[in-house]
Order: C-alpha cells, then structure tokens, then sequence
C-alpha cells in the first residue's frame, strides 16, 4: 500500500482574485492562483522531550523516518490523514502547532502493533501514539478522548478490585460518555444474545452484575498500584507542568442582522 | 517444537473476559480439555492481566498485573506452563517476560510493587505463556486429533482468524518464526492445522491477522464496524461458512459489528463466529450444549444442523 502523504498547501491558503490588475495586467482568475507563505515561527524545542516524558513516548528519538510504521498502519488504511510518521516527524521538528491541528484524530490509533512489529528501529510507534494523545489532552489541546475514558473506566475496576464485570465497564462508559444503552443495533444484539442462551447463564450473568468478580487479599496490591500512579504523576508534573483542563472554544457570536 | 507432549498438565488462566462475555468460550476449552484427557490446573485467585486498556494509564502496572499472575503459577502452585486462551491476556504475559528480560525499570517496579503487596516477585523464565491454540498443538497434535474425530467437521467452510494480539508485535514470541513447525507470526496456521485435522476446509482467508479495532469496540464503533465488516466481507467472498476465532474481544467485536453493520449501514452478512474450541468439541462429539453454542450471539445451530454436528 502506499504511503499517502498530506498536502502541504491547505484550502485556506490558496487565494484566487476575481479582479485584480497588477502593473497593467489582468491576473484575475484562476491561473495565478496566489499560495500565501507558510511560516512557522513558534517551535517548540522541548516537543521530543514532552513526549518521550510520558509512558510509551521514551523511544521517539530512535525515528529515522522510513514510514513503515504509517505504511502498515490499519487507521491509514481507512483514513489517510492518520499518519504515525508524519506526528513523529513533526514532534521531532517541534512543530507543535502543526501537530495540534490533529489532535482529534492521534487517539483513534486501535493498538494493533502492525507498526510496532513492522519498525526497524524499535520507536514502538503504537505507544508513541498513546503519548502524543495524551501529551494533547494534558496540555488541554483537547478533551479526554473516548478511548480515554474507556480506559480509566476499565483500569479504575482492575486497580479497585483485581478483576473487571464487562457489563459494568460497559455501562459505566455509555454513562460517563452521555451515550444512550438504547441505540437500535444494542437492542438488537441483547436480544439475539438471550434467545438461544439457557436459563441458568442468564442466573449466572444477573449475578455477576450483584457479586461484582473480585480478587481475595487485593488490598496491598491495590494500595502499591495507587501509590505508584501518585509518584509517577507527581514525577510528570514536575517535568510537564500540571494538567491544563480542556477549555471548549467560545461559540462565535451570533450576528444579529442589521434592520 | 522440540519437547512434545510438554503440556498435558498446565496452569490454566482464564482471565475475565472467559468469565463475563465470553464464557463459552471458557466453557468449550474446559470441556475440549476434558475430553482429551488434559489437566487444566487454574490459577488460584488471579487478577486481570490489564487488557488493552491498563497499558495506557501506564505500561509498568500491566507488566505488573500480569506478573503476578506468573508468580502464583510458579511460586505458589509449581508449575512451568501457563495456559491463556485469551489473546489479550496470552499477550500481555508475553509482554510481561519480555519486559522482565530486557528493561531493568520494568523489573524494578514490579519487583517493588510484587513486595509491598506482599508475594513472590516473579522473575523471567520461570514459566512459560502459551496459547491453547499451543496446547493442543502439543499435547494432541494433528495426528492425535485425527484419531479421536467422532464426527468431521467435513464439508464445513471455515476462514480462521487469529486477530493482532497472538502475533504481535513480533519480538515478544521468540519461538515463532523458527522453521518448518514454529507459528508464523505473518502467517499463522496453528488454528488451520487443527481444524483441518478435525474434517474442516480451510479457505483461502487473506485477514488472517487483520485487526478488529477490538480496543475501540465501543470508544470508536464507527471505526470498528468498518474494520468489523471489511474481515467479514472478506471471509464470506472466500467462500466462508464460519469464522474460526481464538481471542474474546475478536469474537465479540465481530459478533457485535456485524450486526450493527446491519443495523446501522444496512449491509448484513451471513458468516457465523464460532471459537476454535468449540468447533474442535464438537468433532470430538460434544454436544453444541456443552460447548457453548447457545451462548454465542451469532446463531450457528442451523449451520450445524446442516453439517450433522448436533
């Protein structure tokens, strides 16, 4: 597959005139189409080392920029603007605003490890891709994406009492996210789940959803794994500064049309 | 694999989702077991080795998870063998003994984890993860299986499906890839030997070890019913009946995507999803009751009436 790359000339920086004579010519129209110069002046020198801060980010620097990674990548395949090599390449440049302007995007990166087993060079871009989306949400770029909720919903479960109820988890995360349980396709699959299931699975999972599945004696372990997330984000802020909460922009003011 | 018939008897880590949503899967690998004569000693009081999703909170506590469920196998129960069904869990004790055996921070934070919680700290090599895939291959083989078929899944059309967590990435399962007999991690065929071995006809299934966005399954659905439906879709114009699958969250995210492909795209596929292991138990003779076909969402009961296996 190929690797498509992103077009370095947006939309909105391609400007045409409808009427424009420049010393005695008529440029008017579309061939001297103007692209307006692209300057990046706000680098920013610390961007490798932000990443490589957070779990997951440490081999970024390794990079030689082969594209095997966006070339195996599942995302790619259905989304050409998801381009691992391309975020690697830009947090190397620390050209951080360029990578904000994909910041709802970074999270979608489904773990497959096809660039993780595909990389000559060890960059686990998998986990770079888990850096970098939660690098975006610390740094209040954007809010905590869906797959981040899901997994604090899931790791709070395994912390608090070693095990997960899948049904639990799931209707945790369709709160938590303001989903509705009563889309169409979820009524659907509940009811071919039950049709065939005998009754004593159905006892079975009702009293799961009661007696939550737990691990004996899980104290200590619980109370070591609390204690070592409070160090480790203790130790992030420290080199990142605390977490910027997520600021939705102001919706622009509606225009009241002049009488 | 050198030493045959290693595994007749191991430790056997089900996980959580074999006691949630895919408890027939569960129920199918114990009954499979069974009937083959082999010993599933299960962990005792085991803990969630951190699924896809404590990895991104941080990467050291699942290592940590999951070592522990290695150090009660070996320290507390003497075993060398761990059997995981599970992709996820499969994988993420792989990735656990790597870590272990090559990043000395890894090994200091589940070293001091393991004391404050009061066990055994588990040191690499000390067992070995396996996949039940692995387990029969071993234990029974191909000729084995042959032997002991009561009724062939001869005639059934099946694309096996092995999913990203078994095969990736490649550096965490350094016995495959090494020769004729080793599991390849591009392309796998334990699952395609087995059922082969049981009467089945394998197609030719390019998504062998495409991914089912399974991490995104309800974070991302959109995302996954489109992975979902292209694996379907691919199975069913090679001339699928069935999906064979090995990993939980696989089998579920195909069971739910395809229907909400139905639902929300409109486009319904008729391939059912059915465990590798209860396929196998049926060969053997086992009832679709005791190896869970009613607890499957994709209803499979006429096909296997169809084929004589009920």
């Amino acid at each position: 597959m190929p690797i498509h790359e992103k077009n370095l000339i947006r939309p909105e920086n391609i400007s045409t005139h409808d009427n424009l004579v420049m010393d005695g010519i008529d440029v008017s129209g579309d061939w001297s189409t103007f692209i307006k110069t692209r300057v990046v002046a706000d680098y920013n020198e610390d961007l490798q080392d932000e990443i490589a801060a957070l779990p997951g980010g440490e081999y970024i620097h390794r990079c030689w920029q082969c594209g095997s990674c966006t070339n195996s990548c599942t995302i790619n395949a259905i989304n050409p603007d998801f381009n691992p090599r391309y975020w690697i390449y830009l947090i190397r440049m620390g050209f951080e605003s360029e990578l904000v302007r994909d910041k709802d995007l970074i999270w979608q990166c489904v773990s497959c490890n096809k660039c993780t087993s595909a990389c000559p060079r060890d960059v686990v871009p998998e986990a770079v891709m888990k850096a970098t989306a939660h690098w975006l949400e610390r740094k209040g770029y954007t809010r905590k994406s869906s797959s981040t909720v899901f997994d604090e919903v899931f790791s709070e479960q395994v912390i608090e009492r070693g095990k997960i109820e899948d049904g639990e988890v799931v209707m945790n995360f369709f709160n938590r996210t303001g989903q509705k349980l009563t889309q169409p396709w979820l009524i659907e699959m509940v009811k071919r789940m039950i049709k065939n299931l005998p009754v004593q699975m159905l006892t079975m999972m009702g009293l799961a959803t009661i007696f939550k599945p737990k691990t004996r004696n899980w104290g200590p372990a619980r109370d070591a794994i609390n204690d070592y997330i409070e160090e480790q984000e203790a130790l992030l802020d420290e080199k990142l500064g605390p977490s910027v909460p997520y600021k939705a922009p102001e919706p622009a003011p509606t225009q009241i049309p002049a009488e | 694999m050198s030493e045959t018939k290693k595994y007749k008897k191991v430790a056997y880590y089900p996980g959580c989702a074999l006691e949630g949503t895919a408890h027939a899967y569960n129920r199918s690998t114990k009954a499979l077991g069974k009937e083959l004569g082999l010993e599933l000693d299960e962990v005792d009081n085991w803990n969630c080795c951190g699924a896809m999703e404590v990895k991104n909170i941080d990467p050291k506590i699942q290592t940590y998870l999951s070592s522990r469920v290695m150090s009660i196998a070996a320290n507390d129960m003497g075993h060398d063998v761990v059997m995981a069904p599970c992709n996820g869990c499969y994988h993420n004790l792989k990735k656990a003994e790597y870590d272990l055996s090559h990043d000395e921070k890894s090994k200091q934070v589940v070293e001091k984890l393991s004391t404050k919680a009061g066990h055994e700290t588990y040191k690499a090599g000390q067992v070995e993860t396996i996949h039940a895939l692995d387990w029969i291959k071993d234990a029974i083989g191909e000729e084995g299986l042959k032997e002991r078929v009561k009724k062939s899944l001869s005639g059934m059309k099946i694309a096996n499906y092995y999913g990203c967590m078994y095969t990736r990435p490649r550096h965490i399962f350094p016995e495959k890839d090494q020769g004729p007999g080793s599991e390849s991690t591009t392309k796998p065929h334990f699952m395609d030997d087995l059922l082969e071995a049981a009467g089945a006809e394998n197609v030719d299934f390019a998504l062998k070890t495409a991914c089912c966005g399974g991490a995104h399954t309800l974070s991302d659905s959109d995302t996954s019913t489109k992975l979902v439906l292209n694996i379907i879709e691919a199975a069913e114009a090679s001339g699928a009946e069935v999906i064979a699958t090995e990993c939980p969250t696989c089998h579920s995210g195909l069971e739910m995507h395809q229907i909400r492909a139905e639902k929300v795209l409109g486009r319904k596929t008729n391939v059912k999803i059915v465990y590798f292991t209860q396929l196998l138990g049926l060969a053997m003779g086992l009832s679709p009751r005791k190896v869970g076909i009613q607890e499957n969402i994709s209803d499979s009961i006429g096909l296997l009436k169809e084929k004589g296996l009920t």
